[in-house]
């Protein structure tokens, strides 16, 4: 009897039917091969703003800005309207765009570096002001792409290029803890510190982001989201083992979790807290 | 017709305001003007002066070194421009706190006397204008009905109650001011 | 509609003159002798009258980064400030001509170098029209010498730099911005809200997304990108060179100044002639591109050029550029915000070309 017959799966065109769709790949991500090192966590940053923009309908809304570091080239990644930045600058840049073009999602995309070293005056101003953009703060605590220098998120003991023998404190200064810093502005509407190194942390940075970017759709102010991530090649670690040094060494210095949540979601947390 | 004008003095005594007040009857009256202050800290209790030039031509150079009048209103501005004045020319100084007062023989000097007439009448926030009104009686080339449009146009509309005060004080200038001696030149 | 008649500081007048040709943004960090541009957008809060925005930044470099951000989305935007803050601005201005950005740059000089003085000066020439910034780039450079022009060159500054997609320089000084004059202003232009096909406003329905960025990491890339950049320069040289001649044509004697210098060698020629010295000015108004055609032709009719500026002598060499070794180029100028007089650039002319009756 033909019904009897058992189904003979004969190659990927069997496989590649919509109904076996696991995942697929953002519209909003360009089919560009990443110039991220393996087990870098940038690419997956990548992949949760491209999958947000393309959910939330805002590919044709979207003008971001990027940095100069490992993300320099983000505008070859993301499919949307993109300046790149001088160091550091990032912020004043999307101040004027958001300002001008008050209905587009603006967000910039930094490294710490960019951020927190030369930057920091722009990310402060920017922050204070309250200006209603979302700034992304990627931090693994090192300069990736001039070769693995200090940076000021570095954390006491740590080794880099230009700290060799572990940063000293007592002449190299202490890590930067700018979300700390920012949190305490008036300006900034929602800081949270976020990683991306397991499934369970990819889904809190991706829910945590789509918070920022409804609240940037309500002109709350600015909302910004450190990422503690890695660097296998800077730390000179295969990736699994920079993950587990990034756990076991950088979440002390940077814990991870809301360090400023709206008024609004608590009250919200609040009343889901009271059904249940 | 090109009047080449200094007018110097303690910050605070109007002295940038009353060029700007001169300078703007000089537009209402279609004369071309430059109106060029001494700026910076210079001005802070300590001297202000500005050059007011009013021309029938187009106007070359707003920075001078002589002028063809000088209205002096403290003895640190008469001791630095009363040798810039062109021979022939007028100095008009207040005699308040003066106590070297002009010696050029080749220059005419007029007295007006506004800073005891200011506080005689209690209106000291007219001051300067008493000093205008010496200055458009001994030089006319700004007339008077025009320096009250020019009040009008430099003044915000909320001051504007305070133009017949400030007339009141242009024509007791014109009143006061009196010759000391005339140029000989 | 009939133009307004004002009289203003050119400060102010540039502040107006901004609103009115229906600029877009404003960012800026005070410094004297300028600060009165910002503080008269302040007042007049633009943003109700035209949607103008405008943005006091943290710093001057700030401000030329929301420039960049702004002329980036194709809007027409501005900043201001005097010397030192001119030199903080740079590394943005270098960004800006290289992702080949249109916006207007107003630099109302002070004395330097480092803090310097606050009185004018003309020292910034190199600066402004040799670069300024890394890379091989050139901004279009305006030099007002009255308050009425003051206003002008906002207008064109915007038309010049929106033609052909490059950073402009309005390069003006303390004495022109502290100064009172006549100034006629035009009406209210309307502010553009069309989205140009080049600039991030959006991806949109566009087929391809829009980048800005100075950035190519292919040296052939980069460097077919700097012929057309030259290859732009060259077009503005050929279309954009504006000059104004002051009694040239029976001279035996060229004086070249900008700005304030040109308003002080006008009255320097009058004075030269009445003492029977044929003096004629050459202003130029655009500084880069220089006038250099016509120096160039005068310089073989006269017997002597002076180049007058309130500097040690840098545009004098733009000159001599132009003239070659055909006859004899000077300089003379005051430093440190000495603004020279009239009779002494006749001393000079007397001095440095003896004989010359």
């Amino acid at each position: 009897m033909e019904g009897n017959k058992m189904k003979v799966v004969t190659g990927l065109k069997e496989i590649i039917k919509p109904e076996n769709l696991a995942y697929h790949r953002s519209e909003v991500l360009v089919d560009n091969t990443l110039s991220y090192c393996p087990g870098c966590g940038h690419g997956t940053v990548h992949r949760i703003l491209a999958e947000l923009i393309e959910e939330l309908g805002l590919q044709e809304k979207t003008i971001g800005v990027s940095p100069v570091g490992c993300s320099v080239l983000l505008y070859h990644y993301l499919d949307v309207d993109i300046q790149q930045a001088a160091h550091g600058r990032a912020p004043a840049v999307a101040t004027a765009i958001k300002r001008l073009l008050p209905d587009r999602f603006v967000f910039t995309y930094q490294g710490d570096g960019d951020l927190a070293a030369i930057g920091t005056s722009e990310t402060i101003h920017a922050c204070n002001r309250g200006e209603n953009i979302l700034i992304i703060f990627v931090n693994n605590g090192i300069y990736g792409m001039t070769g693995g220098q200090m940076a000021p998120t570095t954390i006491p003991g740590m080794k880099s290029s230009t700290s060799p023998l572990g940063r000293d404190v007592r002449t190299m200064g202490n890590h930067l803890k700018m979300t700390d810093i920012v949190a305490t502005l008036d300006g900034t509407y929602f800081v949270t510190r976020q990683s991306v190194h397991t499934p369970a942390n990819v889904r809190r940075t991706k829910k945590a982001m789509r918070k920022a970017i409804e609240y940037q759709k309500l002109n709350r102010g600015t909302c910004f989201i450190e990422i503690v991530s890695n660097c296998p090649s800077g730390w000179k670690m295969t990736p699994v083992e920079s993950n587990k040094w990034m756990e076991a060494n950088m979440f002390p210095y940077y814990p991870l979790g809301d360090l400023k949540v709206p008024a609004e979601e608590k009250e919200k947390q609040q009343k889901s807290n009271n059904n249940d | 017709m090109t009047e080449e004008i200094i007018i110097a003095g303690f910050g605070g005594q109007g002295v940038l305001s009353m060029g700007k007040i001169m300078a703007y009857s000089a537009v209402m009256q279609n004369m071309e003007v430059s109106w060029m202050p001494a700026y910076g800290p210079e001005m802070r209790g300590g001297t202000a002066n500005v050059t007011v030039i009013i021309s029938s031509e187009r106007i070359s150079s707003p920075i001078i070194r002589h002028f063809d009048t000088a209205i002096i209103l403290n003895q640190q501005s008469l001791d630095k421009f009363e040798p810039s004045i062109k021979p022939g020319g007028v100095l008009i100084y207040d005699g308040n706190g003066i106590t070297r007062h002009p010696e050029r023989k080749d220059i005419s000097v007029y007295r007006v006397d506004a800073a005891e007439e200011a506080g005689r009448m209690n209106m000291s926030k007219v001051f300067n204008m008493i000093v205008l009104g010496g200055f458009i009686k001994v030089r006319p080339v700004i007339k008077l009905e025009y320096v009250i449009q020019g009040l009008k146009k430099s003044l915000p509309e909320r001051y504007h109650s305070l133009i017949p005060l400030n007339e009141k004080a242009l024509i007791r200038g014109e009143e006061i001011i009196h010759e000391v001696q005339k140029s000989k030149n | 509609m009939e133009k307004e008649l004002r009289l203003m500081k050119g400060n102010e007048a540039i502040a107006e003159a901004a609103i009115r040709a229906g600029a877009d943004g404003y960012f800026s960090y005070p410094i004297t002798p300028q600060s009165e541009i910002l503080e008269y957008l302040m007042e007049a809060n633009p943003f109700e009258r035209t949607g103008m925005v405008v943005l006091q930044a943290e710093s001057e470099i700030a401000a030329i980064n929301m420039v960049y951000g702004g002329a980036g989305c194709g809007k027409k935007v501005m900043t201001s400030s005097s010397s030192p803050g001119i030199s903080l601005k740079q590394e943005g201005i270098s960004y800006i001509a290289g992702a080949e950005l249109p916006c207007l740059i107003v630099n109302v000089a002070r004395g330097g170098p480092g803090l310097g003085t606050i009185q004018p000066a003309q020292s910034d020439y190199f600066q402004s029209v040799k670069g300024g910034g890394h890379g091989d780039y050139h901004l279009i450079v305006l030099a007002p010498a009255s308050v009425q022009e003051m206003a002008d060159f906002v207008e064109l500054g915007f038309d010049l730099a929106f033609k052909y997609r490059n950073p402009v320089l309005i390069l003006s000084d303390g004495a022109i911005g502290q100064m009172m004059e006549k100034v006629y202003l035009k009406p209210q232009k309307q502010r553009s809200t069309e989205l140009l096909e080049w600039a991030t406003t959006g991806k949109g329905k566009r087929e391809e997304r829009n980048i800005i960025t100075s950035l190519d990491l292919d040296p052939d890339g980069q460097e077919d990108f700097n012929h057309r950049l030259q290859a732009k320069y060259a077009e503005i040289q050929k279309n954009e060179v504006r000059y104004e001649e002051f009694q040239c044509d029976d001279a035996d004697y060229l004086l070249v100044a900008y700005g304030t210098s040109a308003r002080v060698c006008q009255k320097s020629v009058q004075i030269a002639r009445e003492h029977g010295i044929k003096a004629g000015l050459l202003r130029p108004i655009t500084l880069f591109p220089f006038p250099s055609v016509r120096i160039k032709e005068l310089g073989e009719r006269v017997k002597g050029i002076l180049s007058v500026e309130m500097s040690c002598g840098q545009m004098v060499e733009d000159v001599m550029l132009a003239v070659g070794c055909k006859v004899p180029v000077k300089h003379f100028g005051r430093m440190g915000g000495i603004v020279t007089t009239p009779d002494e650039v006749v001393e000079q002319l007397k001095t440095i070309f003896s004989g010359g009756k």
